[in-house]
């Protein structure tokens, strides 16, 4: 079947919108949003005031004159990174299995937890921060105050986001068939969740883990109150001398962490590709 | 400096005894001193025995201390050099109040802030979070510009100056200068003057270059509602980023900030007014819980030592023992000569005149700028 | 379990009808594990217990205290001033206008994913994009704003040098609250995006050709079948776009430095503020405003929901 004929079907019965349509839409739309990072690019490649256009603020980056605070910037990465790691985790054991128990076997609840998982985007992280102080006094006496353990307090900080990424998905599978069918087939529960239920909740488990990722990453106002180090606010450590250099950073930042998703993402379509 | 190289020699001297009269004590750095209670280097028995116990920490947690302000940048970078301790910077963009929050946030964590640098109405509202200490050359800092036993004590100043774009609009002379057309869309606080203390600054050298005493911020506040309905001014925060960018073409701000934005842009200058100058300390302090008491306190040795004091003259700021540098003939000549003397009629406001301004601003400022 | 609800079963396992998920109470057999279940949801309890409800009411318990420790509702009544009610206002304005425009032209953009293969490039390159877009915020994002649309900005000269447009003629909006609207958006788009776009492939090709032997067009099967099906996710993605813009911070005291005009910059100036001391506990009570307004809406969203959900079943 060409290309052209494969889409058809769907677009004639009002499915997906014809080529040009998409086109017109998600071209309009990056345009729109490449604006203010092609600004900043500009503003980075600007010579001062003269109006000219030097590269010096890139080659500044290698300077060794500011190796002091790289230093900082390379144990922040791996920081930055662990943290990234703990909260994936802390998403898919904690939080995905009581969204399935909710929604099996607690429908009432749901609400609650609903709301459970909006509360934490409502009050800001320069509030919370008050209150998480004393819970963490506690928590440094138990595990130490290494950098990882910022991951309990962003666990909480992607609920909302992950919350809402899987149950748009789970509100399209049919759970409660699915499982029902498998047990009458002789499954186990864990063969249930794990091979009928996961997969097709794949699209929105993944979705929940970028959009955690890309938490973690960006994440500065928890860290900088905590007095932790992770990436941003080794960035803003490097930039506090130097205007240019904060552009160069967080466009260096947001790549970062792009290139960094669309690898997960590509290695989890080939895990996708091979499982169907 | 002889006076403190006979210090230093009296130290060792002393050093030296209490070291053979403790040496069948055991290894541990600071057994036998309490470094949270030390009041001054003779404490850990001079000044020798201080550096040890700091290097035996390895670690200064500082925090708010960003590179670009009064040359921070090569203070730590040279505290580092100096000695084998590790400065952890945290939070640099936060203000003194945040610095207290951060204290009380942290209090028993090995990352809780050692030292503070902090602006004056803070600094007198969190006395008791402070450890008293007095530095080697305590003789050398004016009264005025200490608290008795040593829980504050002022580090540097600055005065409250005008940075302006050269490329793009001419040098102000004056305050009506600024309510010209050449000004349009181009004027700047550091800040919003109730929250920060350089914004509250420029609204005080607005009330002094009107007319106006320190006791009543109203002159100040009525020019910037003029400088407002002129649409000349903007009321974004002033960084060196939107200097860099071209957005915010005149900035009131300290002068040690608007020089260093004049190190980094090409084409961004700094100028003072005639007539009377603002002016205001920040306060260097201990905290009291610090988790590495003996290398904070180094910090303040090496902070009123010449070395650092002359940094922040070339950083654009009046360190406190300016004066003693000069009669000791240890100053920095040439920075200073670059920086300029600082004069003119310098006015500084009382904490009094500090808190009945922040309620004026409080109930007037909003409405004033919009 | 009847035989009416076997042959339902197994029709919908053959995807033929739409028909509701079983949310009927739990039949006999799962009522013997019940207890179990409930350890089940032990660990989850308490994990946000510590970290989530522990440091709310203590943040949120300042606002009923003074400095000095002493009980008061000065910091609650506080919130019913005038000004305050008004920032009130604007954040609600603000959220509210952001979580629309972020909403439809989101819902627009998975629109125009419909159809692509969910493991395809443009797939993977748009959910990388998405997610990190959503998070770039703070001063970061107010400065790319500032770069961008500034009065200095590159589109803001670019405007004025060749179409003779100057969009600051009536003052720079960009620093006023006004100036919030577009650089929110920047953020709410891609967690719209983010959000729904694992609901929209939940809409199975059947349905479409269901509707298409029905004798239905595509503006029927929009309305009638697909709109239904998606709207609750719809409306919880836009909560939630409501709930971000609500209480974000940093962006907005990165772009807005002078005055408080929506609630978390009055957070701002009762926190950090350098000259006018002693109102840190004001916070508080400013934070349990904003848990109280979200509070409201989520209950209108639960009303909303309830009604909409009705066509799931």
């Amino acid at each position: 079947m060409s290309r052209a004929s494969k889409l058809a079907g769907p677009v004639r019965l009002g499915l997906a919108p014809s080529r040009v349509t998409r086109w017109i839409i998600l071209g309009v739309v990056a345009v729109v949003f490449a604006v203010p990072l092609l600004s900043l690019l500009e503003f980075s490649l600007r010579d001062g005031f003269t109006g000219s256009y030097t590269l010096s603020h890139w080659t500044g980056l290698f300077d060794p004159e500011n190796a002091r605070p790289y230093r900082q910037l390379f144990q922040a990465i791996g920081n930055s990174f662990v943290l990234a790691a703990v909260t994936v985790g802390i998403v898919l054991v904690l939080l995905l299995p009581t969204m399935l128990l909710v929604h099996m076997s607690f429908p009432k609840l749901r609400r609650v937890l609903e709301f459970i998982c909006i509360i934490p985007i409502t009050v800001p992280a320069i509030v919370l921060v008050v209150g998480l102080a004393p819970v963490y006094s506690v928590v440094v006496k138990i595990f130490g105050s290494g950098t990882w353990t910022l991951a309990l307090a962003y666990g909480i900080l992607v609920l909302p986001y992950a919350y809402r990424a899987i149950q748009s998905n789970l509100d399209g599978v049919p759970v409660v068939t699915l499982s029902e069918a498998a047990r009458s087939l002789g499954a186990g529960w864990p063969t249930v969740v794990w091979r009928v239920l996961l997969p097709n909740l794949r699209r929105g488990v993944l979705a929940a883990a970028f959009i955690t990722v890309a938490v973690v990453l960006g994440e500065f106002t928890l860290a900088s109150l905590l007095n932790r180090r992770n990436l941003q606010t080794a960035i803003l450590q490097i930039s506090s001398s130097d205007p240019w250099i904060s552009a160069i950073l967080a466009l260096i930042a947001l790549a970062f962490a792009f290139v960094l998703l669309l690898i997960i993402g590509r290695l989890g379509a080939v895990g996708n590709r091979n499982q169907s | 400096m002889i006076t403190k190289r006979a210090l230093v020699g009296v130290a060792a001297a002393a050093a030296l005894a209490v070291g053979l009269s403790a040496c069948a004590a055991p290894d541990a750095p600071a057994s036998d001193v309490d470094a949270a209670t030390a009041t001054s280097a003779e404490d850990f028995g001079g000044l020798d025995a201080l550096i040890a116990a700091a290097e035996a920490e390895g670690e200064l947690n500082v925090i708010a201390l960003p590179d670009n302000w009064a040359n921070y940048g090569e203070i730590k970078a040279l505290f580092e050099e100096t000695y084998d301790i590790v400065i952890n910077d945290a939070d640099p963009d936060i203000s003194s109040a945040e610095e207290i929050a951060a204290a009380d946030n942290l209090r028993g964590q090995d990352t809780a802030p050692d030292v503070f640098d902090l602006g004056t109405a803070v600094t007198l509202d969190s006395l008791d979070y402070f450890a008293p200490y007095q530095v080697a050359n305590w003789d050398e800092i004016p009264e005025a510009n200490k608290e008795a036993t040593g829980l504050w004590v002022n580090d540097y100043t600055g005065s409250m100056s005008i940075g302006y774009n050269s490329n793009e609009v001419p040098k102000p002379t004056s305050l009506d200068d600024l309510l010209g057309d050449d000004y349009r869309g181009a004027v700047a606080l550091n800040g919003d003057p109730t929250q920060a203390g350089a914004a509250f600054a420029a609204v005080g050298l607005a009330t002094v270059q009107n007319g106006g005493t320190l006791d009543d911020f109203q002159p100040g506040v009525d020019y910037f509602q003029k400088l407002n309905d002129a649409g000349n001014f903007i009321p974004v925060n002033a960084t060196p980023a939107t200097i860099a960018s071209g957005e915010t073409k005149v900035v009131f701000d300290w002068s040690y900030n608007n020089l260093a934005a004049a190190a980094t842009v090409d084409g961004w200058e700094v100028t003072t007014l005639p007539g009377a100058v603002y002016t205001s300390f920040y306060n260097q302090a201990i905290n009291k819980d610090a988790p590495n008491p003996a290398a904070a306190r180094l910090w303040m040795e090496f902070l009123y030592s010449p070395a650092a004091q002359n940094l922040f003259i070339v950083g654009g700021a009046y360190p406190v023992t300016i004066q003693a540098l000069q009669d000791a003939g240890t100053v920095d000549q040439d920075a200073l000569d670059t920086l300029g003397a600082l004069e003119g009629d310098l006015v500084t406001p009382t904490s009094d005149q500090a808190e009945a301004a922040a309620a004026l601003l409080a109930a007037k400022w909003a409405a004033a700028i919009s | 379990m009847t035989v009416a609800d076997t042959a339902a079963l197994v029709a919908d396992a053959a995807g033929d009808t739409p028909r509701r998920h079983p949310v009927a109470e739990p039949s006999p057999r799962r009522r013997r594990g019940g207890l179990a279940k409930y350890f089940g949801l032990t660990p989850f309890a308490l994990y946000v217990l510590l970290f989530l409800a522990i440091p709310t009411v203590l943040a949120v318990s300042t606002g009923f205290f003074t400095e000095d420790g002493a009980f008061t509702f000065d910091n609650i009544l506080g919130i019913f001033e005038p000004t305050v009610l008004a920032t009130f206002g604007s954040s609600f304005w603000v959220s509210a206008v952001t979580a629309v425009i972020g909403a439809v032209v989101g819902a627009l953009v998975c629109y125009a994913m419909l159809g692509t293969k969910s493991s395809g490039a443009l797939r993977t390159i748009v959910d990388s994009a998405t997610s990190v877009l959503a998070q770039f915020g703070g001063i970061m994002l107010a400065f790319a704003f500032i770069a961008a649309i500034g009065s200095q900005g590159l589109i803001t000269t670019w405007l004025a040098d060749n179409a003779g447009v100057d969009i600051y003629e009536n003052g720079v909006w960009l620093y006023q609250v006004p100036g919030l609207l577009p650089v929110y958006v920047y953020f709410q788009v891609p967690l719209m995006i983010i959000t729904f776009l694992p609901a929209l492939e939940g809409l199975k090709s059947q349905w479409a050709e269901a509707n298409a032997t029905l004798g239905g067009t595509r503006w029927t099967y929009w309305t009638r079948i697909a709109g239904p099906v998606l709207a609750p996710s719809f409306i919880g993605s836009l909560l939630l776009l409501f709930a971000n813009a609500f209480s974000s911070y940093a962006t907005a005291a990165a772009l807005i430095s002078q005055g408080s005009q929506i609630v978390p910059l009055q957070i701002r100036s009762a926190l950090i503020s350098e000259t006018v001391l002693g109102r840190e506990n004001m916070a508080g009570a400013l934070a349990l405003g904003m848990i109280v307004v979200m509070v409201v809406v989520m209950w209108g969203y639960s009303v909303l929901a309830a009604r909409t959900s009705r066509w799931q079943r």
